[in-house]
């Protein structure tokens, strides 16, 4: 990896939830390609403050991959251009010198912006209030390996289970639609047998809640598994539709 | 002398003896208490939900967008449970002797006996929450061992089980949340606690969207708000981590115990430059397969900074296997204080790699040579990846570099055996509070204790508080609220009167910059008390010279990271102070001159075998030392050996 | 507990009203196409006209083709709801258009169907409107049972009461209208032929996207059979069902 690079950053500034928005543009000169995306937005943001200028609001917390706090929408791509990857896991390196990078927020009715690039994602929170739990208390549960579980199908759950609740799979959908994200928990339950006995009622409870806040719905055009920074699969879509058509027409 | 309020009895017994002692609120008056938690990691969300399920009214705060950020999330090994399901030998016993042990004696043996005893039905809760934990082909859990434990006893699920541990605590959070039982605040910060005569009975918040500032009401008060490993700046914290919460309540009287008990880990990524914001952690599993060298010469070390040649260069016999040589019988796999402190010396000589020079070779060469790639790929594949994102570095063909990292922090705020702090009706649990891992965590138990605390722990011990000062109302107009709250406002209006010329950033990595060379993996007198003047330079330039922007009335980054760098500078100097004052070396606290002939830690067990909480006394005074002597009954106190 | 209004009402229920009324046209599809392949015999459109009249005749086939027409007005009304809802679910749009790795034809199926739509309209006002009520040319096939050939003679109007086919001393005689003519008329013009094709290019990409999508809006997504659907909603209905309907224009265009 050679020298340092000198880009041009297209952001999208926006006081709070209640004003519109703009692009600024802003220079980031001399930036390492060993720098992660969010450690060069942290350089131009110490410049601002420098100059007594608003710094650049965005959410971030781990920057290892695994909080899910991180999103930004870099030149159209939700996480940026690096498959399976979160922004805060983005290297420079993955840009040139010269580039002009566009940076925008998760754009969803759901999802409104907070300020600038960050966004209020309690809306997935809400989803997971609605059912997204097994109904047991602390104590008086079984000794832990009273319950046998098929390998496979422990290890599918856990595909499942490693959503992280970015919120990617709604900026990536035309339809700014939430179902990777519900449906990866809808699955893993369902295929746990300790979910069963809420199953339907959860995956009803779950889609309802999904709905009423204002999500879009899936065309099945896949982006959002494309742009999945943990690869959660389609296929929890699916299996969320059978979920929920079986607690509306057959078990519910 | 503090009391730590151990019950008697044999150690087997005292929980169960303590259980029954403890007295018990009215199922009919419990919907009476409100309850606030502070943090909704681990600790706090289990301790939300766990409370709100026998009836109390819980207020949950956190800073993050939602109650799932907590960085328990990033906790990848595993958590330890004394299941024996290997049928290997393990017991609640073992459990017990091995994290007293690995704490190098400086933890309290009631304490950890409770974890021990709890920790097998922590795995029960979490199995039937749905956590998946890895599994065998039987269907039945999988166990592994971890960080060097002579038992398997290590539960996980792939790299990611603090993840979902944390999503199972908060699937119960969110139920209770459904229910009504949990009102959640979420992007709240807590800025102060409120005491109403000697007790804590509310918080003060700032809301993070809108600055309103707001008072909250309770009969106690739990603080689940983690640790303070950010206060080097560098660390593998996430960004947020902070010490605001345990800091305010020490200035509001809460002892703060052991603060310089850092933990150094030894495989994380170096730092590639001053841009770095954070450090990222690679499982120490790595060590299992991975050899740990440096070039034998400072002239070697100095052709690979430079980049004139590559570490697959290096002739074996111009490579100094460091670990395997000084400890033949642990090698690579002595615990993470020994590793981290031998690489630190080895870049002290000048033997360190990369372009820095801080970093240590990781070499998988042998392995990949003795199991073949694609079984080293399937065992550590992940981290593999994580590596070369990073580095741009493909560690299959070029051995990996690592550097210690500050990565948990054992000390905390002090609590008693029921985890209440010095102030009463204010609690502190996981990390935030000291009890239970010594001078040395081990791996897999930082999970392990904040499930215990907030599962197992807190909903008994809190009801005994709760019983004894009776449901009745709890005032928010009372005049204390009202005092504190205004002392938060005047804080915030002086914070964003500082128009100076130096980023907050700047000051944090100064701070850092100071701990870490003087009060971290190793440390002197001399250079203790060094920067003991230099943060204290350094502290009255920040409350001149910081710029913070903005206004109180929005989101506004600047003003919540100065007063969270304006606690770490209080914090830094108080670390120096206990790190001063324990004139030995034990765990992750190593004093230079104290040490074997070998170059190990010495403990001196006949005047440091106490805890040293801290009463603050006022700005600028020098903070007061409180003794806990611990009673060690069942162990003998040895000297570890990894030789 | 639950309701029929929540499953109909919800996002997955108004998908699966598309997938429902849309795996029913599939299956109307190849009905269609099998029964137009009469078009290729070379009898001057005898099996053509009988089938024509037996389509539009038969109880039970006309019960069906309600049901077809309603599958065809909710299919696109409910293809309007969706798209409103989604609209609204991003109101702010992005400035560089997002690059998500999705198939072109699944993003655009609106427009793909808006193209299916108008040409769904001139379909039938050309054919089924004509047949119906419109004015037809009208035919008399007579075949010598013996021989085994068949006599074709355009017939009057004031010739023409009703569909007839029966026999005389040995002759079976069939009158009817005339819907092969009909259709050689309409595509020797060469704008309604390219039209055709364009459709039916609309249609292959349409269904490319729609034949999968509608088992994954099932929930019938499963690695074993996916590769099945994916080659049944490639090859059968994405290939030969729109390259069969476009070969009859062509046909009718250059052979004809």
């Amino acid at each position: 990896m050679s020298g340092n690079m000198n880009l041009t950053l297209k952001v999208w500034r926006q006081k709070n939830s209640s004003t519109s928005g703009k692009f600024v543009t802003y220079k980031a000169p001399e930036i390492s390609p060993d720098m992660s995306f969010l450690e060069m937005l942290d350089v131009v943001n110490e410049g601002l403050v420098k100059k007594s200028e608003d710094p650049i609001q965005f959410d971030h917390d781990c920057r290892e991959g695994i909080c899910g706090m991180c999103s930004l929408v870099i030149n159209g791509e939700p996480h940026g251009p690096k498959r399976a990857t979160t922004t805060c896991q983005l290297h420079m390196r993955s840009f040139n010198d010269g580039d002009t990078i566009v940076i925008e927020p998760w754009r969803a009715s759901a999802f409104p912006v907070v300020k600038d690039l960050a966004v209020d994602r309690s809306s997935f929170d809400r989803i997971q209030q609605a059912g997204g739990y097994v109904s047991i208390g602390t104590g008086g549960v079984p000794d832990a390996n009273e319950i046998a579980i098929p390998k496979v199908i422990a290890d599918e759950a856990f595909n499942s289970a490693t959503c992280i609740g970015c919120g990617a799979c709604v900026a990536a959908c035309k339809n700014a639609s939430a179902m990777l994200f519900v449906s990866a928990k809808i699955s893993q339950y369902a295929m746990l047998p300790q979910g069963q006995p809420e199953r339907y009622a959860r995956a009803e409870a779950m889609v309802l809640q999904m709905d009423d806040e204002g999500f879009g719905g899936c065309t099945n055009t896949y982006a959002c598994e494309a742009q999945c920074p943990k690869e959660i699969k389609v296929t929890n879509i699916a299996r969320m539709n059978r979920e929920f058509f079986n607690a509306e027409f057959i078990k519910g | 002398m503090l009391d730590a309020k151990i019950p008697s009895g044999p150690l087997a017994e005292k929980w169960n003896k303590h259980k029954f002692d403890l007295k018990l609120v009215n199922p009919s008056n419990k919907r009476k208490y409100d309850i606030i938690v502070v943090g909704t990691g681990l600790a706090g969300a289990s301790a939300a939900a766990s409370l709100a399920e026998l009836g109390y009214n819980v207020k949950a705060f956190c800073f993050q967008d939602s109650p799932r950020r907590a960085h328990s999330i990033a906790a990848q090994g595993g958590i330890n449970a004394a299941k024996n399901y290997p049928n290997d030998g393990d017991s609640v016993f073992r459990l017990f002797y091995d994290t007293i042990k690995g704490g190098d004696y400086r933890s309290r043996e009631g304490n950890v006996y409770r974890l021990a005893e709890v920790s097998v039905n922590i795995i029960d809760q979490c199995v039937a929450q749905g956590v998946p934990f890895a599994r065998e082909y039987g269907g039945l859990l999988d166990n592994r061992s971890f960080g060097g434990a002579q038992v398997s006893r290590t539960f996980y699920a792939r790299g990611q089980t603090g993840q979902q541990l944390l999503l199972g605590a908060y699937s119960a959070l969110n139920r209770q949340i459904n229910l009504g039982k949990v009102k959640m605040y979420t992007r709240s910060e807590m800025l102060d606690v409120v005491t109403v005569d000697g007790k804590a009975q509310g918080i003060i918040t700032r809301n993070l969207i809108d600055g309103t500032v707001e008072t909250h009401a309770g009969h106690a008060v739990l603080l689940c708000t983690g640790g303070y490993g950010n206060v080097f700046y560098l660390s593998t914290n996430a960004m947020g981590s902070n010490v605001t919460a345990a800091w305010r309540a020490h200035k509001r009287g809460a002892y703060m115990a052991n603060p310089c008990y850092t933990q150094i880990h030894p495989t994380c990524i170096p730092v590639s430059g001053d841009h770095q914001s954070k450090l990222t952690l690679m499982s120490e599993s790595l060590r299992n397969d991975g050899r740990v060298w440096a070039p034998k010469t400072v002239e070697l070390a100095q052709k690979i900074q430079k980049g004139e040649i590559k570490a697959i260069d290096l002739k074996e016999d111009e490579r100094d296997y460091f670990l395997e040589r000084k400890y033949p019988s642990f090698g690579n796999l002595v615990p993470r204080d020994v590793a981290s402190r031998n690489a630190k010396q080895v870049c002290d000589e000048g033997r360190g790699v990369g372009k820095t020079g801080l970093a240590v070779y990781l070499d998988f060469a042998d392995s990949i040579k003795r199991l073949g790639e694609d079984t080293v790929a399937a065992k550590y594949g992940n981290l593999f990846d994580m590596y070369r994102q990073i580095t741009d570095e493909n560690p299959y063909k070029l051995p990996m570099r690592i550097y210690p990292a500050v990565h948990y922090t054992m000390g905390g705020l002090w609590v008693d055996y029921n985890l209440m702090t010095s102030i009463p009706g204010l609690y502190a649990l996981g990390e935030a509070n000291f009890s239970d891992h010594g001078a040395n965590r081990l791996g897999a138990s930082a999970l392990m204790q904040g499930l215990a605390d907030g599962y197992f722990v807190i909903p008994y011990t809190l009801g005994d508080y709760l019983a004894k000062i009776g449901p009745a109302p709890i005032d928010a107009n009372r005049p204390e609220f009202a005092k504190v709250k205004s002392e938060v406002e005047d804080r915030i209006k002086t914070l964003l009167s500082l128009r100076g010329n130096k980023t907050v950033d700047e000051y944090h990595r100064d701070l850092g910059k100071i701990m870490w060379e003087y009060c971290g993996m190793s440390r002197d007198a001399e250079g203790l008390k060094k920067a003991k003047g230099m943060i204290s330079e350094l502290r009255a330039d920040f409350w001149k010279n910081v710029i913070v922007l903005g206004e109180n009335e929005e989101v506004n980054q600047s003003l919540e990271k100065a007063g969270r760098v304006a606690d770490f500078l209080e914090l830094g100097e108080l670390m120096i102070d206990d790190a001063l004052n324990r004139d030995e070396s034990c765990g992750g606290h190593f004093r230079e001159e104290y040490q074997t002939p070998e170059g190990e830690a010495l403990r001196n067990d006949d005047d440091f075998a106490y805890v040293a909480a801290w009463a603050y006394q006022g700005d600028n005074m020098p903070e007061e030392l409180h003794k806990e002597q611990l009673e060690f009954e069942n162990v003998k106190l040895t000297q570890r050996s990894y030789k | 507990m639950s309701n029929f209004s929540n499953a109909f009402s919800s996002t997955l229920g108004k998908k699966l009203v598309m997938c429902l009324t849309g795996l029913f046209l599939c299956s109307f599809l190849i009905v269609h196409l099998t029964g137009n392949f009469q078009l290729f015999k070379n009898d001057d459109g005898l099996a053509f006209n009988q089938y024509a009249h037996f389509m539009t005749h038969f109880t039970p086939i006309k019960v069906v083709s309600y049901l077809l027409y309603s599958s065809i007005i909710i299919h696109s009304v409910w293809a309007i709801i969706i798209t409103l809802h989604n609209r609204k679910a991003r109101p702010q749009g992005y400035a560089i258009k997002p690059k998500d790795g999705s198939i072109w034809s699944s993003r655009n199926m609106g427009i793909l169907g808006t193209v299916l739509f108008v040409f769904i309209v001139v379909h039938m006002s050309n054919f089924w409107y004509q047949y119906h009520w419109g004015e037809t040319p009208y035919v008399e096939y007579r075949t010598d049972l013996n021989t085994g050939a068949t006599i074709t003679k355009e017939i009057q109007a004031s010739e023409f009461t009703d569909y007839v086919s029966y026999i005389d001393n040995g002759v079976e005689i069939t009158k009817s209208k005339d819907l092969y003519k009909e259709t050689q008329f309409a595509f020797q013009q060469w704008w309604l032929v390219a039209f055709y094709v364009l459709a039916m290019a609309a249609l292959a990409f349409h269904l490319v996207h729609g034949f999968q999508s509608a088992f994954q809006t099932l929930g019938w997504n499963h690695h074993k059979y996916r590769p099945l659907i994916k080659f049944v909603g490639f090859w059968i209905f994405s290939i030969l069902i729109p390259l069969g309907f476009a070969a009859m224009p062509l046909y009718f265009f250059f052979l004809k």
